[in-house]
């Protein structure tokens, strides 16, 4: 069960801060096909925002196709966005912490490190395209 | 629904040419400023006290008489009686309202920790607030008032009493109107919205709607009297070659010289609040009468 977190001075509205998370548990596989989402009602108890806000965050990811709500039963994930990169995460994770720690010995700091990793992502993503 | 409501007390009005209409089932926040008439409004809605003028109506009658047992009201702080045990409440609660649920106010008192047997006035803050909570919820309203509920708790207290409103609301779908200067928190529980100033509605409606409607101008300094017409300005600042406003527009923005952005909830209410007047014409809202 994946516990959602709200934050209301983000500038991101409340429903897509809950897609969002729900994508990237997907991404982790932290969240798998077949598991359920917490209902409406325990969201609402828990982060104290509108129950609309929930279902509009449902209903979207319905729409994209990776959970499907059961009338009277809940609402439950169907598809995964780890696919069968997941068992290399693991490697990866490793090997990007060595990294982290070498960009630290040179003296960056984390808005560094991030601003160069985006930098380098999209660079990349540029190459892919081209 | 509210029709033309006004209400004076002695020569001064604290509420004047009121009209809107409230879906039911929305959780609506009532926010403005001190004096701006929030309460008097809430006071009106449940019936404690008449219109001076116009027609107010509430779950499709005029509010008190046999309307009250469908209605609960949280007063400001949460007056619960002293000398009372927080088991008396709940007795009183039984004898008092038909549709009393005695079981899931035992449930919440016990959840919440709170002895049946501890008088009242030796209630925490927090505590009192959650016991007036637990009678409200208890009595199954279709609608459920709270005047500044969350005005003396602490951040934790207020998260928990928010939560457990808002699971009101997924459950059992009253209409919850709620006055609150803590505007983050109306972003977070509310779908619909009023914004009053100096005893008038100055903005109504469902909140994703308002905020589509209100857009921040950026651009170079002008009149702002050279506005097309369906542009209302709520406000406006100069620099010397800079305007800004914050406009409400019933209508597309085509002239390219603006820089147009997006608005918050906080930043609408409080250019609202800082106009301190009314609003030019009324805003239209589709909505269903409760």
């Amino acid at each position: 069960m994946i516990h959602f977190r709200v934050d209301s001075s983000s500038g991101v509205p409340s429903y897509r801060q809950i897609v969002d998370q729900v994508q990237q548990a997907l991404r982790l596989g932290l969240l798998r096909a077949g598991d359920q989402l917490p209902t409406v009602k325990e969201v609402v108890a828990q982060v104290a925002i509108n129950p609309n806000t929930v279902l509009k965050a449902y209903r979207e990811l319905e729409h994209a196709g990776l959970a499907e709500g059961r009338p009277g039963v809940g609402t439950f994930v169907t598809r995964s966005l780890a696919g069968d990169s997941l068992a290399a995460h693991h490697k990866l994770r490793v090997e990007l912490g060595r990294w982290l720690g070498k960009a630290r010995s040179a003296g960056l700091d984390e808005a560094s490190i991030e601003a160069l990793f985006d930098s380098t992502l999209h660079a990349s993503a540029a190459e892919g395209v081209a | 629904m509210a029709d033309r409501l006004g209400k004076r007390f002695g020569r001064r009005w604290a509420l004047r040419g009121c009209s809107l209409t409230v879906p039911a089932g929305a959780v609506v926040g009532v926010v403005g400023a001190n004096g701006a008439g929030k309460s008097t409004f809430l006071h009106l809605t449940v019936g404690l006290l008449d219109p001076s003028e116009g027609e107010l109506r509430v779950l499709g009658g005029r509010p008190g008489g046999e309307h009250l047992g469908r209605v609960a009201f949280v007063a400001q702080d949460a007056p619960v009686y002293g000398s009372f045990s927080v088991g008396d409440h709940l007795r009183l609660g039984s004898r008092t309202n038909p549709t009393w649920d005695g079981h899931l106010a035992e449930r919440r008192l016990a959840h919440l920790g709170l002895d049946l047997r501890q008088r009242a006035d030796r209630l925490s803050g927090g505590q009192r607030s959650q016991l007036a909570l637990t009678l409200a919820i208890a009595k199954r309203p279709e609608l459920l008032v709270l005047d500044e509920p969350v005005a003396s708790l602490d951040p934790l207290a207020r998260r928990a009493f928010l939560g457990d409103v808002m699971e009101l609301a997924a459950e059992a779908r009253p209409t919850v109107v709620l006055s609150s200067h803590l505007l983050s928190d109306v972003e977070r529980a509310c779908d619909h919205l009023i914004v009053m100033v100096q005893g008038q509605v100055a903005a109504d409606g469902p909140v994703d709607a308002l905020l589509a409607r209100h857009k921040v101008l950026t651009g170079p300094r002008r009149d702002v009297r050279s506005l097309p017409a369906h542009l209302s300005v709520v406000q406006e600042r100069h620099t010397e070659r800079q305007t800004t406003m914050l406009v409400r527009a019933d209508g597309p923005i085509l002239d390219p010289s603006w820089i147009v952005a997006e608005v918050g909830l906080e930043e609408m209410v409080l250019a609202y609040m800082a106009t301190g007047g009314g609003r030019e014409k009324p805003l239209h809202v589709a909505a269903v009468a409760p």
